[in-house]
């Protein structure tokens, strides 16, 4: 029976021509809405990841209690085998060590006594090292806009508002002033490298980078690191598989009351992360929600349509003796087939469309420009991007809004008098 | 009239005061402060995860001068400090740079310690700083103490309220609490080992504990030797002498 509804499919092009079209147009746009919902969605949430969060992060659990203070004198210790060890059980995750630090920066004047100071923040960031993603991660040569990256530990990127404000510039030397992780006093000379602009508003105020061996070095640090974070290989956040890992990797330590143990941290339990995190899901799904809606009754209607395009033929196959039934049967297994190939085309362009965007972004420059007097974190570039659920996605208004249409149009079959039938094909 | 000779007549009998705040205040400071001294100490950091000593030379004459040398360990040693009346200046050889400290910085912690660059600063007699009344008095491991609660009368300072125990046979405060303004309690500090040297009085350890500071250990500065009253070149107190 399907290869009889095949050929009539075939044969009869308005039957299967241009409903396939339709429904590869519509799932398509589903598909690339879609992934361009998701590609925001992400967007919204890389520049947090990036700056603070990761997607995950290990600290310790003293550390967590009082994260707000910086106490470096409660990070972790024996980094390397911890990075090892994360690196091996969670490999879609790529784990980097990072300082967090707090302190003065004093420029010298030309006799090498204070000419101004200014708070400082620091972030230790592990750029230098060969097997280190960070650089592709920060995208740091499109931040800087004097000077160059570091290439020494001994070397420093500041921002552009703190270079401002300390009248100092590439090639200048600074000197840090802190604390180490064990509470001694440190002084240290940095060369400034060059200045940066993360266009994230009043964040990057007092911010400095170094290098994470930098960090290491002026804080006493050997093998020690604040947090390590681990970002998803694909720069891709998912809400629900950090919160899993989070829960297994802590479920490892729940019978220990060391307060030196390691604690893992979704991006979403950094602050008030979780309330953005939910409030940007229910959104999201409403807005894919109405979307799928609008789609599914345009697609049913089109079901419909079809249906009773064919109110004669019906008639006529009736009249020569097919059951309803089977006429009803019938029309089912040719929506079902045309929403299946439909869904298929429909899929497979969207996701080469969406894919294609995953990779050059869609720039909206002049548009976050002219957002630029307010403080709201806009990435310049969204990437659309392809999940798993795009696969499947397209199939519920491709077949079934499809099938659903057939089925309410094909309640007319029922209807049909017989006695009438022969009267109506006369006319 | 007679009822303030009445009060006073019965705080007298209660506390059995045969001394007065003002003269108690006095020997504290004659104790505490001296013309100039020189002293050699370590100074024991009881952080959360471990304990560092630092061994310093301390060389001061009254209380706007003071000079100090780090020894050890060896991250800090040759580290060099210098107080001239209220300026504080540090030395690191590491940066072969003077940097003034000032600002915010001054609240910052020593070494790490529970003490802060401002309790190094504040070091004026009480007599200069405060207005004492005794409130009592209190036996601290069977030792008789006046308890003094002392009031800021002038501006600025660190800890505008203080409570002290005082030993009633040395005149050191064996015991104190330091307050801020609002009465929160900001820091506590003892001392112990109060040794006779020329005819004063002086402690050989002090403990000090930054309240505000969770699960703090505390802070021992040891005395290993103290001298007082010597002679003091007065070219050890210039910014040259820290790069030497």
């Amino acid at each position: 029976m399907i290869n009889f509804l095949f050929k009539g499919l075939l044969r009869d092009k308005s039957r299967s021509f241009f409903p396939i079209i339709i429904i590869t147009l519509i799932v398509s746009i589903i598909i690339f809405f879609s992934g361009f919902l998701n590609g925001v969605y992400n967007s919204l949430f890389l520049n947090t990841a990036i700056l603070n969060s990761g997607h995950v992060k290990v600290v310790t659990h003293a550390y967590n209690l009082e994260h707000q203070l910086l106490p470096n004198d409660l990070a972790l210790l024996d980094v390397n085998s911890l990075v090892g060890k994360l690196e091996n059980k969670y490999k879609e995750y790529t784990w980097t060590p990072r300082i967090t630090f707090a302190g003065l920066l004093d420029v010298p004047d030309e006799n090498g006594e204070t000419l101004s100071q200014s708070p400082v923040i620091g972030l230790g960031i592990d750029f230098l090292s060969k097997k280190s993603k960070q650089l592709d991660i920060w995208d740091l040569d499109k931040k800087i806009i004097k000077g160059s990256l570091f290439n020494k530990k001994n070397q420093v990127l500041l921002s552009e508002k703190l270079s401002n404000r300390l009248q100092i510039f590439s090639g200048d030397i600074v000197t840090f002033i802190g604390a180490t992780m064990y509470g001694g006093f440190t002084t240290y000379n940095l060369t400034v490298s060059g200045v940066f602009d993360l266009n994230l508003g009043p964040i990057d105020k007092d911010m400095m980078i170094i290098d994470f061996s930098g960090a290491q070095n002026i804080l006493d640090m050997e093998d020690a690191a604040s947090e390590i974070l681990g970002y998803d290989k694909k720069l891709f956040f998912s809400d629900n598989s950090t919160v899993e890992i989070r829960d297994e990797f802590n479920s490892q330590y729940s019978d220990s009351s060391d307060v030196y143990r390691p604690f893992m941290l979704a991006l979403r339990d950094s602050n008030q992360m979780g309330t953005i995190v939910d409030f940007s899901n229910v959104i999201m799904s409403i807005i894919l929600g109405l979307f799928l809606i609008v789609v599914t009754l345009v697609l049913w209607n089109m079901g419909i349509m079809s249906g009773l395009r064919r109110y004669g033929e019906i008639g006529m196959r009736l009249a020569i003796g097919e059951t309803k039934g089977h006429v009803f049967k019938s029309m089912i297994v040719e929506s079902v087939i045309i929403g299946f190939f439909g869904s298929i085309v429909g899929t497979t362009l969207g996701i080469l469309l969406t894919s294609y965007l995953q990779k050059v972004g869609i720039d909206y420059s002049k548009g976050i420009d002219s957002l630029n007097s307010s403080n709201f974190a806009m990435p310049n570039i969204f990437y659309p991007q392809v999940t798993p659920d795009l696969f499947y996605i397209g199939f519920i208004p491709g077949i079934l809004a499809t099938v659903f249409g057939t089925m309410l149009a094909g309640r007319a079959i029922y209807k049909r008098e017989m006695a009438q039938l022969f009267k109506e094909l006369e006319t | 009239m007679i009822n303030k000779y009445i009060v006073f007549t019965l705080v007298s009998f209660l506390f059995n005061q045969d001394i007065t705040v003002d003269e108690i205040i006095k020997k504290i400071d004659f104790n505490l402060n001296s013309k100039n001294r020189v002293i050699e100490s370590k100074m024991i950091v009881h952080g959360r995860r471990t304990s560092r000593t630092i061994e310093a030379k301390n060389w001061i004459i009254g209380t706007n001068k003071a000079f100090t040398e780090y020894m050890s360990p060896p991250r800090e040693a040759g580290s060099k400090m210098l107080k001239l009346d209220d300026k504080l200046l540090t030395y690191s050889p590491q940066t072969d740079r003077i940097i003034q400290i000032s600002g915010h910085m001054l609240r910052q912690s020593v070494m790490g310690s529970d003490m802060s660059y401002n309790d190094i600063m504040e070091d004026k007699p009480l007599d200069e700083l405060y207005i004492a009344k005794l409130e009592g008095i209190e036996y601290i491991d069977e030792r008789k103490c006046y308890v003094l609660f002392l009031e800021s009368k002038v501006d600025g300072i660190s800890y505008p309220k203080r409570r002290e125990w005082v030993d009633s046979e040395y005149f050191l405060p064996i015991k104190e609490e330091l307050y801020a303004k609002s009465g929160k309690l900001l820091k506590s500090t003892s001392m112990d080992g109060i040794k006779k040297i020329k005819d004063r009085w002086f402690p050989s350890r002090f403990l000090f504990k930054d309240e505000l500071k969770k699960n703090t250990k505390g802070t021992e500065w040891i005395i290993d030797s103290i001298e007082f009253d010597v002679q003091i070149p007065e070219i050890l107190f210039s910014k040259s002498n820290l790069r030497k």
